[in-house]
């Protein structure tokens, strides 16, 4: 009976003790977010990448407009090809997914990401070698 | 790796992509470019590895899956003919979309793997992020796999038109957001398939109703939906790379959608909405007795071989026959008989943005003989002979000069102030509008009545008699 209770005072010392030791682990952070805070740079992390996705919409629009008709074709294969740098997404779900059927769906998606990241960079490329100025 | 520096890297091959689209505004630097953007690509993947830091079993996993897609991209790009290039970026588009659901699935299903939270704590910004990119995704996958039906020829490029299609796909368009509000409410997984699946039939049902000839429109249409996905994506994930990317391939699109609806002087709206083309409007018969001008391929090599300037416009014709190889002989042999010779390119010749340039490059034609419409409409006044082949719509005069016409607007070559217009096509019938193209009747206008190659090459055997 004491036993038992012992055991279980034990069990409840050493929940206290994880408690803590999370809290600390947390509090470095909690710390920066509250001078983050003084400083008045309350910016919710979304802003930032609202921020960032609007001037890259603003630099594409730039940017395409640039490029010669003549390309067209090769641009569309190459933004194909760049696109599937949502393979990123994939390899997370592949490397650390704790779930199986994740880890199915992130293969899946790694595998036709990888088709459209070779086959999109190679096309361009052989498409880019044809186009050749008059000889001289 | 820390979190900072991993995102830092993600800026970089961001940033790398900007510069291999940069590159791409001159034949000389895009190959540098093309290089720069798998630069990139590379640094994303190795930085995300580092990042994810996988288990064995996890890395050969990864391994494998990276060899069999490579490999099989790697086969279908060597592999592919240049012909066929509108149908395979649209069937890359079908894998992007694919993709994008099926990374928002993995991440809804293993959250923590992405570090947007625990099963049934995701937070409800991530999931509307998550939702919208699923949703795009899933209509870029099957809108793109029916258009690569069609620009293959397994399926009818005719519209598909069902009855009240408006009231189903707006009835469609809120079931999603109903469900997106859903999700991000309730996390629960019967929504999200339920998006994926809503946004999948949407994508059928938005494509099936445009025609074969809009095709450009189309495909550059869903190349921005790709890229939306993928931002879309990247919020979730909060990836530099994939927000970057996203946001610069959905502007590609639109913009490429934008050149090509001018192209044709039509609202993307309309396109869009679908039908145009289907109907086979009947050619209205004035009871005026036309007649048409014919010519053998001996005619066209006698007027060609004479001529000072020979301006030559492909359409999509010259695609279906495989033309350019022949067509780019006819160049030489009129070069060496001292004529001078350029290529003009109307904006939607072709079934995609550039499809002739490229075409034509494939054939070894230098890219500097190779003209746009505002840069050499001008020139065709000069020209002794424009030699039509495989276009149609493109050089019909009705759309400059006649306001009933239904393609009155849209800017054309100017062929008909040629000396001469050789007019190469199979048979009198209408183009792809459906209309009679009045260039026919003109006194300058010769008809060469067969296929595209085929005539080509009799031109060229006619010269060397």
């Amino acid at each position: 009976m004491a036993n038992e209770l012992l055991d279980k005072a034990l069990a409840d010392l050493e929940r206290a003790v994880e408690a803590v030791r999370t809290a600390a682990e947390y509090s470095p952070d909690a710390a920066g977010a509250v001078a983050h805070g003084v400083s008045g740079g309350v910016i919710d992390p979304f802003v930032f990448r609202l921020a960032i996705f609007v001037l890259s919409i603003f630099v594409g629009y730039y940017v395409v407009w640039s490029v010669t008709p003549a390309l067209h074709t090769p641009l569309m294969a190459v933004t194909n090809a760049i696109s599937s740098v949502i393979v990123v997404g994939a390899l997370l779900a592949v490397g650390i997914s704790l779930s199986g059927i994740a880890t199915g769906f992130g293969f899946v998606a790694l595998v036709l990401a990888s088709v459209n990241i070779f086959g999109g960079f190679l096309v361009t490329q052989r498409m880019l070698a044809m186009y050749k100025k008059k000889e001289k | 790796m820390s979190q900072n520096l991993a995102a830092f890297l993600y800026l970089v091959s961001g940033v790398l992509f900007i510069m291999a689209l940069r590159g791409l505004s001159h034949p000389t630097t895009s190959r540098r470019g093309n290089m720069l953007g798998m630069t990139g690509m590379g640094i994303a993947i190795v930085t995300t590895l580092i990042l994810a830091a996988p288990s064995i079993g996890g890395l050969l996993l990864i391994v494998v899956g990276l060899a069999l897609g490579g490999g099989a991209g790697a086969y279908i790009a060597r592999s592919i003919p240049m012909t066929s290039m509108p149908q395979l970026v649209a069937g890359f588009h079908s894998l992007v979309g694919l993709a994008a659901v099926l990374v928002a699935a993995a991440a809804l299903y293993s959250p923590a793997a992405f570090g947007i939270g625990e099963v049934g704590s995701i937070h409800g910004q991530a999931l509307v992020e998550m939702a919208l990119g699923v949703a795009i995704g899933a209509i870029t996958f099957t809108g793109s796999i029916i258009a690569f039906l069609k620009l293959d020829g397994r399926m009818s490029g005719k519209p598909i038109m069902l009855p009240s299609r408006h009231v189903i796909n707006a009835a469609l368009l809120a079931l999603i957001v109903f469900f997106i509000v859903g999700l991000a409410l309730t996390e629960s997984h019967f929504n999200f398939w339920a998006i994926v699946l809503l946004s999948l039939v949407l994508g059928v049902l938005i494509i099936i109703p445009i025609g074969g000839a809009d095709m450009p429109v189309v495909v550059s249409m869903l190349n921005s939906y790709s890229g939306w996905a993928a931002a879309g994506i990247g919020f979730t994930l909060g990836n530099l790379a994939l927000i970057i990317t996203g946001a610069l391939v959905g502007s590609s699109g639109a913009i490429l959608s934008y050149i090509m609806c001018k192209g044709m002087n039509r609202s993307f709206i309309s396109v869009i909405l679908g039908g145009f083309g289907g109907e086979t409007a009947a050619v209205v018969d004035d009871g005026i007795q036309r007649t048409v001008k014919q010519g053998s391929a001996d005619d066209a090599a006698f007027l060609m071989a004479n001529a000072s300037k020979v301006i030559i416009v492909p359409g999509y014709g010259m695609a279906v026959a495989q033309a350019q190889h022949a067509l780019r002989e006819l160049a030489d042999k009129l070069k060496e008989n001292g004529v001078e010779v350029k290529y003009a390119i109307h904006p939607v010749a072709g079934r995609m943005p550039g499809h002739m340039n490229v075409l034509l490059a494939e054939a070894n034609v230098p890219y500097d003989e190779v003209f746009e419409l505002e840069d050499i409409n001008s020139e065709f006044a000069q020209a002794d002979v424009a030699y039509v082949i495989g276009a149609n719509d493109v050089t019909n005069p009705a759309a400059r000069d006649d306001k009933s016409s239904p393609i009155f607007g849209m800017p054309i070559l100017d062929v008909d102030k040629a000396k001469t217009c050789l007019f190469v096509k199979r048979s009198l019938g209408s183009g792809y509008a459906g209309i009679d193209n009045t260039l026919f009747y003109k006194d300058g206008t010769m008809m060469l009545l067969g296929d595209a190659k085929k005539m080509t090459e009799d031109i060229v055997k006619a010269m060397n008699h």
